[in-house]
């Protein structure tokens, strides 16, 4: 039997097995919310303003192993998406993103809503498609879907005209897919493997980095293993936190522009780094230049090839699986019978306790106006350490990565590639639909939440019970701190007036506010929010509006040329 | 890491699909690397095409290059063809001035250089010369620099020495 095209795609989903698309419908996509009007399986979350579709689908996947599936109509709706795709493709995060395109006769004619889709996202998704065949659109959605979760993950978008979603064929979903051209290498190399068991058998100073490939592979549990039966030190970008346990003494916190004294100093420091699903972007090594001022082997494992020597040289590339990868070093280390010298380890460790001595993290706990670092603490505590945590762009993204430990993956929801303001709210509503009845806070500033708040309306209409952990200092805070530090503080554009009344906006839209100035009123305003299980709780923490973050790595710098707090 | 910019000819065999060449092209731009020269058509499958892109940059550069390349989905292979034996040619159709009096000269130049008069009218001669880009140059510099018409040229191509092959 015959079937539309949009019927076509609900029915992919339903192969698929998709749960849920975040959506915003129009007129090139009119046929296609039809189709969906009248099938029951895949539920569709009407956001406010596509930017939210993009960013709730993103976060669906990151929290979640499951694949994000956005839908939005064809000119505006795509160009308003755009921020949500690039900030999934900056953090290789899968996700499928279906657009509605004018009929196929009036492509390229300056159509009403047309826009050169697959032009504009060609630079930031993994892949994408214009289907002009119906025939070709069950092969294509499967295309889309294999590609978006296989090699290095990223999001694919499928533009679909209006009269190919109403055109019919038959439908058949095929089982597998094969693409000459798309042969991700998935099987570590044996011989490069072995290479980096004996370096880091013979290592003095061994340093562990792994990044958010380390998420993405699912491999925390294999990490795990190999940084506990060798008694390394890890560390972690701020993409790969949950990977291996924040609370365990192994780890020495984030490492990079805001990371911790210890865990930058040892990755400077250390004589064989194994890099695990990380590419030693600029805000993690500073400097590349410096960075290799010290002598140090390196050992990069990683999915994709061009993530190797991108910026720093290695010594030993293994491109992989990154699980897969780490299992067999850990069994080839075992099985050599020989260990890394102990006394080395143990001075490697006494000099890191050293580092940590430094206590980098230290802040004013007698303040008298509340420090945004104890909210994010007691957050901490009154959770259990147990919440899914979004968060959007700049200081309290910082601070949230520095002072809530995450012990598991997929906890830590952040736009880290892209720096996406406006990430935070979408992503909450995203990882929260992944994991039904799980706590979700969303850490935010002031200036971030205004970028998508019209998503509280979204959390209403579907009864999403957030908590708002606003961070509220008057500032575009980040901006704020450079410009004291590097512009002679000229804070050009940086102080926000007539902000609004955040208790009542949040009223407004049905939820709760509560707003909290004193430092004493932190815990049980929080305990009072996550005990109120059924509703969003916007929490507006007036908080210092000087407080800058620390350890910082200024731009340009080496990764251990830090400024303290203690050194103002 | 410093190393000299060097001049690298890359072939690559890409899905014959709409869309392709602009993805190449815009990947070249979006990462800021160069290109000199860029030349497509289908293969003895028509379902392929080859391409060859003539490109500059230190050892650094180039392996992110040919390793940027291969990541697109629609990419089959990738080689650097500089790194072995390989033969380049590139074409160039020149009209020169023609009149009477020069008619003899430049239709000996053109033999000196191997080309070919394709077409002649009155005052012009359009001569098709093929070679690799020294060549090519070398022929513009020989010409009296006033009796240059118009010239196009269509970018190098490139194919392995010997057994070395590129297909799939």
């Amino acid at each position: 039997m015959e079937v539309t095209g949009a019927e076509i795609l609900m029915r992919c989903l339903h192969e698929e097995g998709v749960e849920y698309v975040f959506g915003y419908p129009g007129g090139a996509v009119l046929i296609i919310y039809d189709a969906l009007f009248k099938q029951d399986k895949v539920k569709h979350v009407l956001v406010r303003h596509e930017q939210g579709a993009a960013h709730a689908a993103d976060a669906y996947s990151r929290a979640s192993n499951k694949i994000g599936v956005c839908l939005v109509t064809s000119g505006p709706g795509v160009t308003n998406a755009v921020t949500g795709i690039a900030t999934a493709y900056m953090d290789s995060i899968p996700m499928v993103v279906i657009t509605g395109q004018v009929p196929t006769h009036a492509i390229g004619l300056d159509a009403f809503q047309e826009v050169d889709t697959v032009g504009i996202t060609r630079p930031c998704v993994k892949h994408n498609f214009l289907v002009k065949d119906v025939r070709d659109l069950a092969t294509t959605m499967k295309k889309a879907f294999y590609l978006a979760k296989t090699g290095r993950p990223g999001p694919v978008l499928v533009d679909i005209p209006k009269d190919v979603t109403g055109a019919t064929c038959e439908f058949h979903y095929p089982d597998t897919v094969q693409m000459r051209s798309y042969n991700p290498v998935i099987k570590g190399h044996a011989g490069q493997i072995k290479r980096a068991a004996q370096l880091l058998l013979e290592a003095k100073r061994p340093m562990v980095y792994s990044g958010g490939g380390v998420i993405l592979s699912d491999a925390a549990p294999q990490l795990n293993e190999f940084v506990r039966s060798m008694g390394f030190p890890c560390t972690s970008t701020l993409m790969g936190l949950g990977g291996y346990p924040g609370t365990d003494p192994l780890f020495l916190g984030m490492l990079g522009m805001h990371g911790t004294y210890e865990a930058n100093m040892a990755m400077q420091h250390c004589d064989v780094l194994i890099a695990v699903g990380a590419r030693f972007d600029d805000r993690v090594i500073g400097n590349p230049a410096h960075f290799a001022q010290n002598p140090r082997k390196i050992i990069h494992v990683d999915i994709d090839p061009s993530s190797i020597s991108k910026r720093v040289r290695v010594d030993v590339p293994i491109v992989g699986h990154v699980p897969d990868v780490l299992e067999e070093l850990t069994k080839l280390m075992r099985q050599s019978g020989s260990r890394p010298e102990s006394a080395a380890l143990k001075d490697w460790w006494s000099q890191i306790d050293l580092w940590r001595g430094k206590d980098c993290l230290r802040y004013d706990r007698a303040s008298k106006i509340i420090k945004p670092q104890f909210v994010v603490e007691k957050l901490y505590e009154v959770t259990g350490g147990e919440a899914i945590v979004t968060s959007d762009v700049g200081q309290h993204q910082m601070w949230a990565a520095q002072f809530y430990k995450f012990d598991k993956p997929r906890r830590w929801i952040n736009s880290g590639g892209l720096g996406t303001m406006g990430f935070g709210l979408p992503a909450a509503m995203g990882a929260l639909l992944a994991n039904p009845g799980a706590t979700v806070a969303c850490v935010t500033g002031e200036s971030s939440i205004q970028m998508c708040l019209q998503e509280l309306s979204t959390c209403k209409q579907y009864r999403l019970p957030i908590k708002i952990v606003s961070l509220n200092n008057r500032y575009l805070g980040m901006v704020r701190q450079w410009q004291e530090f590097f512009h002679g503080n000229r804070y050009s554009q940086s102080y926000m007036d007539s902000l609004p009344d955040f208790v009542k906006l949040a009223e407004g839209y049905g939820h709760v506010g509560m707003r909290i100035e004193n430092p004493g009123d932190v815990e049980p305003a929080l305990r009072e929010a996550f005990a109120r299980k059924d509703d969003l709780v916007f929490l507006d923490f007036i908080t210092d509006q000087t407080e800058n973050v620390y350890p910082m790595v200024p731009g340009g710098k080496g990764i251990s040329e830090m400024i303290l707090a203690e050194d103002l | 890491m410093p190393s000299m910019s060097e001049r690298h000819i890359i072939s690559i065999l890409v899905e014959n699909e709409a869309g392709a060449l602009s993805r190449i092209a815009g990947l070249f731009s979006a990462r800021a690397y160069n290109i000199e020269s860029l030349t497509v058509a289908p293969t003895e499958d028509p379902s392929m095409s080859r391409m060859t892109i003539v490109t500059s940059g230190s050892e650094d550069v180039i392996e992110q290059i040919t390793k940027q390349l291969n990541k697109l989905v629609e990419i089959v292979k990738v080689v650097d063809l500089s790194e072995s034996e390989h033969i380049e040619r590139e074409l160039m159709l020149i009209k020169v001035r023609a009149g009477l009096k020069e008619r003899e000269d430049m239709k000996r130049m053109a033999d000196i250089f191997r080309g070919r008069v394709i077409d002649v009218s009155d005052n012009t001669y359009t001569i098709e010369l093929t070679g690799d880009g020294a060549k090519l140059d070398a022929f513009i510099q020989a010409l009296d620099q006033g009796s240059i018409v118009e010239t196009v040229r269509s970018g190098a191509s490139g194919i392995g020495r010997g057994n070395r092959v590129l297909r799939v």
